[in-house]
């Protein structure tokens, strides 16, 4: 029998030697890299319209309703089923890119439609939608920096059975409802404090205490109807309808470098169908969204693009990117400092070794 | 006392648009506004270590192109989270064809 070499759990806090360390090796909020896009073209890029997000709004709302009332209406027979199947992914997988899209700002021109529309998605991905705002800032700055980004989904050596368990979306929802907890008594972690400017922290605690208000109406819907109906309509999308979330969103980085500054070593850009793309609102062109945060999805594949002869190629399938995942994840749990290098095309300018150069330093630091 | 640097030409920047101008190891934007009016405000966003003139303008608000954050590149006030801290502004005159920014001496 061969046992695994013991590997030491890096250290992801924010607030630990990791965290000190990226600091002085420079990795904190440091200077990334960037395809080059003529400043015309990025500006036209950037603009913002209300037309593209009011029509899939719009078509996400009146299928999460047609949806959820099938599934009433046929409630108790198998009829239901298919249903609940496709409530469930709207609800549970597509508020995931709305809350994203949203926070970045760039779903709608009109800034209130923006903030409508991030805190329903918020509340349905059970997210508290001030700390998660500040969380997914620090995620832009310093992406996949070991001891600064709060939202690396692999932390290594990793489980293989949390992993699985997150298409189910037990483990990830039972977390997720214990910080909303933990906020709505008033208790913001160091590593929380460490993102969020301390004059937000009364915000995050309000809308903590409202996101837990509303579950638990539900639950007590349910338990008073003595019927599970109220939670498969609020809260439980979120376990039964999160498969896709998860799936779409382990390949943006798995795998691939920590603690460099070239999204192009940390990034994962795949091609989907278009179902997939339109609940994921684009997010499939990962490593053009890191670049350029401030580009709309529905700018995105033209960016792409614009740039796909500086960027590795993109993989073909959401099968070919877990099929190129799985063995790296599996890779790094015995081997730290191990990520998949992806190939540039001949056309793109080249990696900065300096960039990667301290992975291997760090993972025996860390 | 104000010195004054000459920071780019007119027609460098369109209306409604940004351009980067570094000076003494500082950096600074410079924008246009829709009607052709001038200003300046520190280079980086308040928040992080962004440089604003990759970012967009609309109307008077400049929005850093990493975080959404925005500013008013008149008066430097901080509108929209994660930025909470006012961007310092600068003067700004028009000497012929060239825009020039107002430093203290020290700078």
């Amino acid at each position: 029998m061969t046992t695994l070499p013991f590997v030491q759990k890096r250290d992801y806090s924010l607030t630990g030697p990791s965290a000190r360390r990226a600091v002085e090796l420079g990795l904190a909020s440091a200077e990334w890299y960037h395809s080059e896009v003529p400043r015309k073209v990025m500006k036209e890029l950037m603009q913002r319209r209300d037309g593209p997000a009011l029509r899939d709004t719009a078509i996400w709302i009146g299928l999460l309703v047609l949806s959820a009332a099938g599934g009433i209406a046929f409630w108790g027979s198998w009829t239901a089923v298919p249903f609940f199947m496709v409530y469930g992914v709207l609800y549970g997988s597509a508020c995931d890119s709305r809350w994203h899209e949203c926070g970045h700002g760039t779903a709608f021109r009109t800034q209130w439609m923006n903030d409508v529309v991030y805190h329903i998605a918020s509340f349905m991905v059970m997210r508290n939608p001030v700390s998660w705002r500040w969380s997914h800032a620090r995620h832009h700055t310093d992406t996949i920096i070991v001891g600064r980004d709060p939202e690396i989904a692999f932390m290594h050596p990793t489980g293989i059975l949390p992993n699985l368990l997150h298409f189910i979306g037990i483990l990830d929802i039972w977390a997720s409802f214990k910080v909303l907890l933990r906020n709505a008594a008033g208790i913001l972690t160091a590593d929380e404090r460490d993102y969020i400017p301390e004059r937000e922290i009364p915000k995050a605690i309000l809308a903590a205490r409202i996101h837990v208000a509303i579950q638990g109406a539900a639950v007590v819907a349910a338990i008073w109807m003595g019927s599970i109906l109220p939670l498969m309509l609020i809260g439980g999308p979120r376990i039964y309808g999160c498969w896709h979330m998860f799936m779409t969103g382990l390949i943006q980085h798995g795998g691939l470098a920590e603690d460099v500054v070239d999204h192009r070593l940390n990034s994962r850009t795949v091609l989907m169908n278009p179902i997939s793309r339109w609940i994921y609102w684009n997010m499939n062109y990962h490593v053009e969204h890191h670049m350029f945060p401030m580009v709309p999805y529905h700018a995105l594949p033209r960016l792409h693009a614009l740039i796909k002869h500086d960027l590795p190629p993109a993989n073909p399938s959401i099968w070919s990117a877990f099929r190129e995942m799985v063995p790296a994840i599996l890779r790094q749990r015995r081997e730290p400092g191990y990520y998949l290098r992806r190939e540039l095309p001949p056309t793109a300018r080249p990696y900065r070794e300096e960039f990667h150069t301290t992975v291997p330093e760090r993972a025996s630091m860390g | 006392m104000t010195k004054w640097i000459e920071a780019c030409g007119l027609d460098d920047i369109e209306p409604e648009d940004v351009l980067r101008f570094d000076h003494g190891g500082a950096s600074f934007a410079i924008y246009r506004d829709p009607a052709g009016a001038f200003f300046a405000t520190d280079g980086l966003c308040t928040h992080e270590r962004v440089h604003l003139a990759d970012g967009l303008v609309m109307g008077d608000q400049i929005e850093c192109p990493k975080h959404n954050g925005r500013f008013n590149y008149k008066t430097g006030a901080a509108l929209r989270a994660p930025v909470c801290v006012n961007l310092r502004i600068y003067p700004v005159r028009v000497a012929g064809d060239r825009v020039e920014i107002g430093l203290e001496e020290t700078q």
